[in-house]
């Protein structure tokens, strides 16, 4: 198999001129890395013909930091914070994905009462993401009413997480052999409070949104991923699921306790946008049932196992490990020499990653405004590309 | 002036002719004796549209922000006065110094022009519109004519304005507002000629007078009815608002064809947008909800007269702030349409309906198939 390397340059040349004066002629225009679709820095250069777009062309990098260089430098407990700036509306389940990897290799054991902490706790910032995801797939598509309303709900969440974590964004709460705090005195009571509440809310985004015959219009039958190309992209998450693909590690991992609570794999039909919006509302509802499972039977014990003041001493090997995201398959591949905590080299693969290149397949042959539409359905958050 | 006679007879519920004597009328008359006397009728006409759209832009911009913030469970403005009155004030000192940039690309004289194209339109509308029996500047007997020729022109600034930034964005924003506007208007017209065909004039303030028994909403037989969905759809999407704000298309063209404008330019095209909305509102109200005229019911005289208590403007601002309401209420919690999407709306929904309504409306009139005909 050969691989053809265009650089931006060559790729940013028109495919032919205009044989006639009066002929119509492509022409390049920049989303991004200042645009609103962009929801960060990322550049999509767009090939496109009046309004048609022929070609999208993914220019990732504006946020890179070199996380994954840096890590390099950094003990375990210490690269558990950087992961909370890659998806940071996933932050609880990146700091699960570099933590199952340090457990796996250091042979750390964890307790019955963590797992299910570290399971409550992704599954609200898995609503939580959903609803902020939901709000601005609304604002991509002119309504800018659930925008605000998305947030709402995000509030209602965060200040579940703030009470325990003392954070609301960057959690920093997952760590190997436990998590950082216990659970706050008010956690069960306003988890139970919050899960009530959530319910009839999204009944009330089907109302608002979901029914709407724009949105509708907007978005069924839109970019279709069929399934063989979302796995062949790497798609994971609502994206993959979306295209009737039922890839869900909380099924197939079986990490956490999501063997012991009953829920189901949303998948899709068609693969269009509609249903990757459909699947992030359902999911949410699902999400809603496994922490109505769980919060009145955490069992008790310590939250950590672990001296915070012993290095963690991991065998010479190669670890991977990998949870489900908010977006999909997070995974931390993880070298380590045996002599030092410090691993040598970490690796991330990220779902935003393989996610963002499905909008080269999916794009071509639609209108401007429908990319707008396929970006909000893949739920892209750029410092997770970039890292 | 001749205004007391009129609350009289208003009041009670005696009025059966309704006249107007317009500014313009009375500076026609004045000329001939007297030209400053004219002169001075005309200055008048100008500082009142100046006031109107002053207060306009200040009250319209302020109630979108209000509305806005309760459809969205917040609070809105509220720090510059009381509930936040003053924050348009504020905003518009703000634009008003701030520096005004015109990208180095840009064909000047056009870039600068746009925005003056684009509010002449309101502006020249405002002043056929009768506010009530005792103010109007120009009672044009081509009113409708009038009006859907000036609104036709309002497309030139756009389009102007998103060619000469020299912007991608601003031109696709531009080339799509082009096509949205010069289609939108053609359902537009035919659902003004509905009403024209039943009042048998194109003066506005004939339109109004003919709604003394009845506004033609109701009195249409159906017919009335769908012209004025027909109506307030399309000159929805004339007015670029949601959900046919497709050329600004925030998410989608940052800004449209507005990009590159800033400060006081800037707020010309916004001024106008609002200035638009109240434009269409008060023609519908003018054209379908009687204008000034208060609810009558054919020949009830004492129900009119309980009517008539309340004054012709109050009706007026009433049934306009209604229908801005709405358009309002459609922006909050509308998503957009898609170009294509757009124009198949109006080329194969709305046009066969206005078309056949046209039809039956005609046909209506002929026969004198209406609630209360003119004998």
């Amino acid at each position: 198999m050969t691989v053809t390397i265009r650089t931006l340059n060559e790729l940013l040349q028109p495919s032919h001129l205009p044989a006639h004066p009066l002929a119509t002629q492509e022409y390049f225009v920049n989303m991004g890395p200042q645009h609103p679709i962009s929801h960060g820095s990322l550049r999509l250069v767009l090939r496109l013909d009046g309004e048609t777009v022929k070609e999208v062309i993914p220019v990732p990098g504006f946020v890179h930091r070199g996380v994954e260089k840096m890590c390099e430098s950094l003990t375990p407990r210490q690269i558990v914070p950087y992961t909370d700036r890659l998806d940071y509306l996933s932050a609880f389940m990146n700091n699960w994905a570099i933590t199952r990897v340090v457990e796996t290799a250091a042979g750390i054991e964890s307790n019955e009462r963590i797992e299910t902490i570290r399971t409550l706790m992704s599954e609200l910032q898995r609503i939580q993401s959903h609803a902020l995801w939901w709000g601005v797939t609304g604002m991509d598509l002119g309504a800018f009413t659930a925008f605000l309303y998305g947030f709402r709900e995000r509030e209602v969440i965060s200040e579940i997480f703030e009470e325990t974590v003392g954070a609301r964004l960057t959690m920093n709460y997952i760590q190997p052999g436990g998590v950082m705090y216990d659970i706050h005195p008010n956690f069960v009571k306003r988890v139970k409070d919050v899960m009530a509440y959530m319910k009839p809310i999204i009944d009330e985004y089907d109302t608002l949104l979901s029914g709407n015959v724009i949105l509708q219009e907007r978005c069924r039958n839109i970019g279709i991923l069929s399934p063989e190309k979302a796995i062949a992209l790497g798609c994971t998450g609502p994206v993959l699921r979306a295209s009737g693909v039922p890839y869900d590690l909380r099924k197939m991992e079986n990490y956490g306790v999501y063997n012991k609570v009953d829920f189901n794999v949303v998948v899709g039909a068609v693969g269009d946008c509609w249903d990757r919006y459909y699947v992030r509302m359902q999911e949410m509802r699902e999400s809603i049932r496994i922490v109505e499972q769980l919060i009145d039977s955490i069992p008790e014990g310590p939250t950590m196992t672990l001296r915070y003041n012993l290095p963690i001493e991991m065998p010479e090997g190669t670890y991977y490990s990998q949870v489900e995201t908010a977006r999909g398959v997070f995974g931390a591949f993880l070298v380590a020499e045996g002599k030092s905590e410090k691993p040598y080299p970490l690796h991330f693969r990220s779902p935003n990653y393989n996610n963002l290149w499905s909008v080269t397949a999916l794009a071509p042959g639609w209108r401007v405004a429908d990319i707008i539409a396929i970006l909000s359905s893949l739920d892209l958050v750029i410092p997770d590309i970039d890292r | 002036m001749n205004s007391a006679p009129h609350i009289i007879q208003i009041a009670l519920g005696a009025a059966s002719s309704w006249q107007v004597k317009t500014v313009s009328e009375r500076a026609a008359d004045a000329l001939s004796s007297n030209i400053w006397e004219s002169i001075a009728y005309m200055a008048v006409a100008l500082a009142a549209v100046g006031l109107l759209i002053t207060f306009l832009g200040l009250s319209l911009i302020y109630v979108e922000r209000k509305l806005a913030a309760h459809f969205q469970c917040r609070l809105g403005p509220m720090r510059v006065g009381p509930h936040g009155i003053f924050q348009t004030l504020a905003d518009t000192i703000k634009l008003l110094v701030k520096e005004d940039i015109i990208p180095q690309e840009a064909d000047k004289p056009m870039h600068l022009l746009a925005p003056f194209l684009c509010l002449a339109v309101p502006v020249l509308i405002l002043g056929v519109v009768p506010y009530s029996p005792m103010t109007q500047i120009a009672d044009v007997n081509i009113g409708v004519l009038f009006v859907t020729a000036v609104g036709g022109f309002g497309v030139m600034g756009i389009l102007l304005g998103g060619w000469s930034s020299n912007n991608k964005w601003s031109m696709l924003g531009a080339m799509r507002a082009g096509a949205q506007i010069i289609s939108y208007e053609v359902s537009a017209t035919l659902a003004l000629l509905v009403v024209v065909l039943f009042a048998g004039t194109m003066s506005l303030a004939g339109i109004v007078e003919s709604q003394q028994q009845g506004w033609w909403i109701w009195r249409a037989h159906g017919v009335g009815i769908v012209a004025f969905i027909v109506y307030v759809i399309a000159s929805t999407a004339e007015i670029n608002r949601t959900p046919f704000d497709i050329p600004e298309g925030e998410s989608e063209l940052t800004a449209g064809f507005h990009t590159e404008y800033s400060g006081l330019r800037f707020s010309f095209f916004f001024l106008a947008e609002f200035i638009n909305m109240f434009v269409v509102a008060a023609l519908t109200s003018t054209l379908f909800l009687g204008g000034w005229m208060p609810f009558h019911i054919g020949e009830w005289e004492a129900f009119n007269g309980v009517m008539d208590l309340v004054p012709p403007g109050v009706w007026f601002v009433g049934k306009s702030s209604f229908i801005i309401f709405v358009i309002m209420w459609f922006r909050w919690t509308f998503p957009r349409l898609r170009v294509d999407q757009l124009m198949h709306l109006e080329w194969k929904v709305l046009l066969p309906i206005g078309l056949i309504n046209l039809l039956a409306a005609a046909l209506l009139v002929l026969r004198h198939l209406y609630f209360f005909p003119a004998a």
